[in-house]
């Protein structure tokens, strides 16, 4: 020792040694080490906490993920056009030129219309008018499947010959409801027969078509007395002059009263699905925090009762020559380990069940990158506040504690 | 063992430990009443009284564990009423070696990470500390046991490891509280004889024991009676050798 120590004089100064990170490091695991059952179940409570987090995240992330891509599969420059409200509060219509109009405008692509006709489809005669089965028989141009990008699951779409004849194509949803799966059968529409040519395949932009059964502008005209006026137009542009077509739309469907069209773009709502986070998903996310919250209670319970057991180990390092902010520390790193291992494994059993669920979902698995920042943070914080009062409680020991105990 | 030559005298004197009129009162309990206790550099002393009287207490106040109700206590030349918490585990990290009955060591770990362990909170950098701890357990003659845990250690062997914790960072006073009480003779015997040898390459050291017999094998004895001090060999007196390390034991000898 130096000469200051032993020559007996009082001048030199004392202060304690600091502690490097590694050696704080190791304090606080040598705690943990001599009791690993119990490290495991009261990291168990953290990493259920944030397991639940994680993964509820991670879920909403997913199917998000999965309507995003869908989106872009489906493209977002489809618009539709269909009567507002007159200023008297009626119910508009749009004009019988009003499709061609549409088609003139320079960057369409390709536009086509549907017009609701006023009677219903039913499988045979004998079933009641009332039974609509929800069901809308409308006209429909040829084009419509070329502009929505659908398909035919049977059949054949409209062509010059059948949009004339007492031909049917159903929607999707139309067809399972009447329980139609081939085509070639006939259905009674209006006072009459109608034989179905074709079955649609799934339109998620445009779901009413689904639901639709649909005959040619010139069929409905003879024979279900169909007044020619388009109720909806589909137009699809070039991505780039979206916003452009969709500014002149009013005025060049209906220009002596624009305020009487609405123009929407269908894949607004899905993209406003994709965005908004489910009630549900908030519900869970609480029942995350909660679980974290008790894991938070459980370290903090297994921490006090560690300084109870170890106050001859707190009295030793006392007598060693730790001051009383080592001992807070020591603990504090201890409870932080320890919510820090939970939260380690919390997030890998997040991560591995958001991956199976979606997988399972044929999702592609998603957890947003700042859900796992959330999760070490969320760790953390609760380690300190857990470690908190028991390290105050360990450092507050008299430091003979490790001579009278025995 | 002489008195460090070029060492210069300063008020306070040359002692290690120096307590004058020392008292220490618990509620209304008088612990200490009135105690003065000179421990010049190199002694062994014995402080030797019967359970209750004060000399746990004493130990405390040495180790600069406690603080006294009244009267000076200097350990190492520094006045510990007046030093902060802070300062006092600085002192004691430095200045102080303790070994207990029940040894305290941490279990399942090695003995030389447990000697190497003593020195965390005296600023000696990690690998240093390691090298010092191998220095001092080939000192207590356990050279071949580093890598041994606790339980694959006799009682003896542990209390050893313990005395090798105590003395790593070479602190002037080594304080032994009842070190063989947890110990059959033989074992017993072993740590005395560590403790001798300690004291004749120049540690300080205060052993606390009831054991008449340890007490006598010490150079000076202090005596210990209801809160006061009942005999004293005089400062000075505990540079002399020890007697034979108490043979109680069969005949145990290093």
């Amino acid at each position: 020792m130096t000469g200051e120590t032993t020559g007996g004089t009082t001048g030199g100064r004392l202060v304690p040694a600091r502690l490097g990170p590694s050696d704080v490091l190791r304090t606080g695991v040598a705690g943990l080490r001599t009791r690993p059952a119990r490290v495991i179940l009261s990291a168990l409570g953290i990493a259920i906490g944030i397991a639940t987090m994680i993964a509820v995240l991670g879920v909403s992330a997913s199917s998000r993920e999965e309507l995003l891509r869908r989106l872009d599969r489906l493209g977002t420059n489809l618009l539709t056009v269909s009567p507002g409200h007159t200023l008297f509060g009626e119910q508009a219509k749009l004009p019988e030129e009003a499709l061609r109009m549409v088609r003139r405008i320079g960057p369409v692509r390709t536009a086509s219309a549907t017009g609701v006709v006023g009677t219903t489809i039913r499988r045979t005669d004998r079933i009641p008018e009332a039974v609509t089965g929800g069901i809308a028989v409308q006209a429909a141009t040829s084009g419509l499947l070329a502009t929505l990008e659908g398909r035919v699951t049977a059949g054949a779409w409209l062509n010059a010959a059948t949009e004339t004849r007492p031909a049917v194509v159903l929607g999707a949803k139309a067809a399972e409801r009447l329980g139609v799966t081939r085509t070639g059968v006939r259905v009674w529409m209006g006072e009459r027969w109608f034989t179905v040519v074709g079955i649609l395949g799934p339109m998620p932009l445009a779901p009413e078509i689904e639901r639709s059964a649909l005959v040619g502008f010139p069929a409905a005209a003879d024979y279900l007395g169909f007044d020619g006026h388009p109720t909806t137009i589909y137009e699809r542009s070039t991505e780039e002059s979206v916003e452009a077509v969709r500014a002149v739309l009013p005025r060049t469907v209906n220009p002596e009263n624009p305020e009487e069209v609405t123009v929407s773009r269908p894949s607004d709502a899905l993209a406003a699905r994709a965005a908004a986070a489910s009630a549900f998903t908030g519900l869970l996310l609480g029942l995350g925090a909660v679980a974290l919250l008790v894991g938070g209670v459980g370290v903090a319970n297994t921490m006090v009762i560690s300084v109870l057991e170890r106050r001859r180990e707190i009295g030793l390092r006392r007598s060693l020559g730790a001051t009383r902010g080592q001992v807070r520390l020591q603990f504090l790193t201890e409870s932080l380990l320890l919510s820090a291992l939970g939260g380690l494994a919390g997030t890998v059993l997040g991560g591995l069940a958001t991956t199976a669920y979606a997988l399972a979902r044929g999702w592609p698995p998603v957890v947003p990158p700042w859900a796992f920042a959330g999760a070490a943070g969320a760790a953390l914080v609760i380690g300190t506040i857990a470690g908190l009062y028991p390290a105050m409680r360990a450092a507050r020991l008299p430091p003979t504690a490790a001579l009278s105990a025995t | 063992m002489n008195r460090l030559p070029n060492e210069p005298v300063r008020a306070g004197g040359p002692y290690v430990v120096e307590l004058r009129e020392v008292t220490r009162t618990y509620g209304g309990v008088r612990a200490l009443r009135g105690v003065d206790l000179l421990v010049e550099q190199g002694e062994l002393v014995a402080v030797a009284g019967p359970s209750g009287s004060g000399k746990s207490t004493m130990l405390h106040l040495i180790g600069t564990l406690d603080r006294p109700t009244t009267g000076t206590v200097r350990i190492a030349g520094h006045d510990v009423p007046g030093l902060s918490d802070r300062e006092l585990s600085a002192l004691r990290a430095r200045h102080l070696g303790f070994v207990f009955q029940q040894f305290h060591l941490a279990p399942g770990v090695a003995a030389l990470d447990n000697v190497a362990d003593g020195l965390l909170y005296t600023g000696v950098p990690p690998r240093a500390r390691r090298e010092k701890a191998a220095a001092a357990l080939e000192r207590v003659g356990l050279g071949h046991r580093l890598g041994h845990r606790p339980h694959q250690l006799s009682g003896g062997e542990q209390q050893r490891v313990a005395v090798a914790r105590a003395v790593a960072g070479d602190p002037p006073l080594l304080l032994a509280d009842e070190p063989t009480g947890n110990l059959d003779s033989e074992a017993g015997t072993e740590v005395l004889a560590v403790l001798r040898d300690l004291h004749a390459s120049g540690t300080t050291i205060l052993v606390i024991t009831h054991d008449a017999e340890i007490a006598a094998w010490c150079p000076r004895q202090v005596r210990v009676r209801d809160g006061r001090i009942a005999g004293d060999d005089g400062p000075g007196t505990g540079r002399r050798a020890p007697g034979a390390v108490p043979a109680t034991a069969k005949g145990a000898s290093r």
